[in-house]
């Protein structure tokens, strides 16, 4: 009797653990697959049930979309941005904070504790509010509004304001590895830069791992960036272009939104299988004055 | 090879002062044990030697060569980490052949020069492992390994056994002292282990508050110590100290303590009268110097059993007089029961007198 009562009472615990688990999740659940739905439904759909399947909405893969009187460029041209833009950004905030994290760990200088509470205070504050005051500096550099350059300038400004926590993570793995490692690189040879590149770096390779993937999530998310410094069609990425799509005109393609979206999306779910088991093995040390 | 030289060398860290004019010459070819407590500054004497840490004040010789401004990887060291400090993303035969690839030595000679080693040292057959698949004394030769590959002129060692069992420990205090005077290899050894120091090195340098405090070979230090602390960190069990005064009596001299009187011979009453500056001395004896006499005779005390620590061949009495408690070591074939009297002497000639005040020694 007691055991059946017993039993009763785990069993209605998990459903009451899965229902807390459930119900938040049913509206991003629902989008998603009203999101998979339409790319492939003939007719706008107001629900996930499939009314006419097409491939029409896939055109985009192999002829420029022309909306709106317009041709606009091709899929593969923002593809081919978007990737840029992401390994652009990956590869400056994995380089510059692996070297800026190790000077934060290793290097006495003064001012380095105030330093790392700042670069967390700054961390606070929400990018949009720089804006205009990186408007300003891109006009000065010359990297704002001349095609490539721009882009180029708008990859350094996204790896700018990764990088302060991206440092500070990394800090914390290099704090782990002991001095005596880097001593004894030291005697048997290496240049402080040959230390770190030879015998520190393959040690964290974890953190390293850990702030890639989050550069290149964070990379491939990027909007107001782009959007409010690219203007012409030629460097948009991915999630820009999508916005154009939705944003010119009176009326709205859904079919192709929604196809865009997927095409968008799945590169970042295959990334995300692959690469999770990294992101989950993350932690990040603490100050250590 | 080349003999180190440090001269008036001094390292300070902020206010702390790790080292404090340390002068120090080790010869060439010659197995030197740096000993002391922790935190009396002997490792960061042998950093200061590696290169690591620059002498905050003073001057590091390498044969007649002022080497203080000389990175690490130029000095041609080789140094065992306590902890090893094995490269943990490489084979054991990439951490051996580090040191060779950095200096661009040929594929055949690094393979040979990492092949000779692993033979030397017993470790062939680990070539291929990662530093995590093997135990703690293999990990020890690799690290051996390395610093041999690199044919160092300087051998530096931070505490190489620490980490070992009691008995692996042993055989491999043998074996590095013989690896040592087969390579011929000048060699500065840092240990709080004074039976690691005495056993192996050809000189030992005591050092406490990072001030040296003696050098020499260990007979030298067991049996004329400079001064109170190394008299009592030399010796195991230390050797007993007792607060005494040093008083005339007509022709006679005595030392006083709480517990006893000594009558001195006169080659010690004149080397006392001659050198010591005030009365109150402190008597050292080692435990071995305290001998049993069968009866009461002249010079002997009565004293009693407070706890016996037999070892096994040996034994060591805890003899109690008044407050005074005075490790005696004596054979195990001694039967005593606590509680128990006995009477006891002290060898004269073998006593150690030090001042009070200065803790230097006079006798």
């Amino acid at each position: 009797m007691a055991e059946l009562k017993r039993r009763v009472r785990r069993i209605l615990g998990s459903i009451l653990v899965y229902a807390v688990l459930t119900v938040p999740l049913i509206p991003i659940f629902l989008m998603y697959t009203w999101l998979f739905v339409q790319a492939f439904s003939d007719r706008v759909i107001f629900g996930i049930i499939p009314q006419g399947l097409t491939l029409r909405n896939w055109a985009f893969l192999n002829n420029p979309i022309v909306f709106g009187g317009i041709t606009h460029t091709s899929i593969w041209v923002i593809l081919r941005n978007t990737l840029i833009f992401t390994f652009g950004v990956t590869g400056l905030i994995t380089v510059v904070s692996s070297l800026s994290g190790y000077a934060l760990s290793r290097v006495q200088f003064k001012g380095r504790t105030e330093f790392m509470q700042f670069i967390l205070a700054l961390h606070a504050f929400p990018a949009v509010i720089l804006l205009i005051a990186v408007f300003y500096i891109l006009n000065k550099m010359g990297l704002y509004g001349k095609g490539l350059l721009a882009f180029l300038g708008i990859i350094i400004v996204k790896a700018g304001m990764e990088i302060p926590m991206s440092a500070w993570i990394l800090k914390g793995f290099f704090d782990v590895i002991p001095w005596d490692l880097e001593w004894a690189a030291l005697i048997d040879g290496c240049t402080r830069l040959g230390t770190w590149r030879r015998v520190i770096l393959p040690m964290i390779m974890p953190g390293i791992a850990a702030i890639s993937i989050f550069s290149f999530i964070a990379g491939w998310g990027e909007f107001i960036l782009v959007y409010t410094y690219m203007a012409t069609e030629e460097y948009f990425t991915l999630s820009v272009f999508i916005h154009r799509m939705i944003g010119e005109i009176m009326y709205v393609r859904w079919g192709t939104i929604a196809a865009l979206g997927v095409f968008y999306l799945l590169p970042i779910i295959f990334f995300f299988i692959f690469t999770q088991k990294a992101l989950l093995r993350i932690y990040i040390g603490g100050i250590k004055r | 090879m080349v003999s180190v030289t440090l001269e008036n060398i001094s390292k300070y860290f902020g206010k702390v002062r790790a080292v404090e004019n340390l002068n120090l010459k080790i010869e060439d070819g010659e197995f030197i044990a740096l000993l002391g407590p922790s935190g009396c500054g002997k490792t960061t004497t042998l950093l200061m030697i590696a290169g690591i840490y620059k002498p905050s004040k003073g001057n590091i010789y390498f044969g007649d060569k002022i080497v203080n401004d000389l990175p690490p990887r130029d000095r041609n060291v080789g140094m065992v980490f306590q902890s090893y400090a094995l490269y943990p993303h490489m084979k054991v035969f990439d951490n051996i052949a580090f040191p060779l690839k950095l200096r661009k030595e040929p594929k055949d000679f690094i393979k040979k020069k990492v092949q000779e080693v692993a033979e030397l040292l017993k470790i062939e057959d680990l070539l291929d492992r990662k530093p995590s698949q093997l135990s703690g004394g293999q990990q020890q030769r690799v690290a051996l390994g390395r610093a041999l590959a690199k044919e160092p002129n300087v051998f530096l060692m931070d505490e190489p056994l620490a980490n070992l069992d009691a008995k692996l420990r042993v055989i491999m205090r043998v074996e590095l002292k013989r690896l040592q005077k087969r390579l011929g290899i000048t060699t500065v050894y840092v240990t709080h282990d004074q039976v690691e120091a005495m056993t192996m090195a050809d000189r030992i340098a005591v050092l406490s508050n990072g001030r040296l405090q003696q050098v020499g070979r260990s007979e030298e230090l067991y049996n004329k110590p400079r001064n109170l602390f190394v008299a009592g960190f030399i010796g195991s069990p230390p050797m007993n100290f007792v607060d005494c005064i040093f008083v005339e009596e007509g022709d006679e001299a005595y030392l006083e303590a709480e517990a006893f009187r000594l009558r001195l011979t006169d080659s010690i009453k004149k080397i006392l009268k001659e050198n010591a500056r005030s009365s109150e001395l402190i008597l050292g004896v080692r435990p071995e110097d305290i001998i049993i006499s069968e009866r009461k005779a002249e010079g002997s005390f009565e004293a009693e059993i407070y706890a016996m620590e037999p070892l096994g061949r040996d034994v060591i009495v805890n003899l109690r007089m008044n407050d005074t408690i005075l490790k005696m070591m004596t054979s195990s074939l001694f039967k005593g029961a606590v509680g128990e009297k006995i009477w006891v002497r002290i060898s004269l000639d073998k006593i150690h007198i030090f001042d009070k005040k200065t803790e230097f020694a006079i006798l």
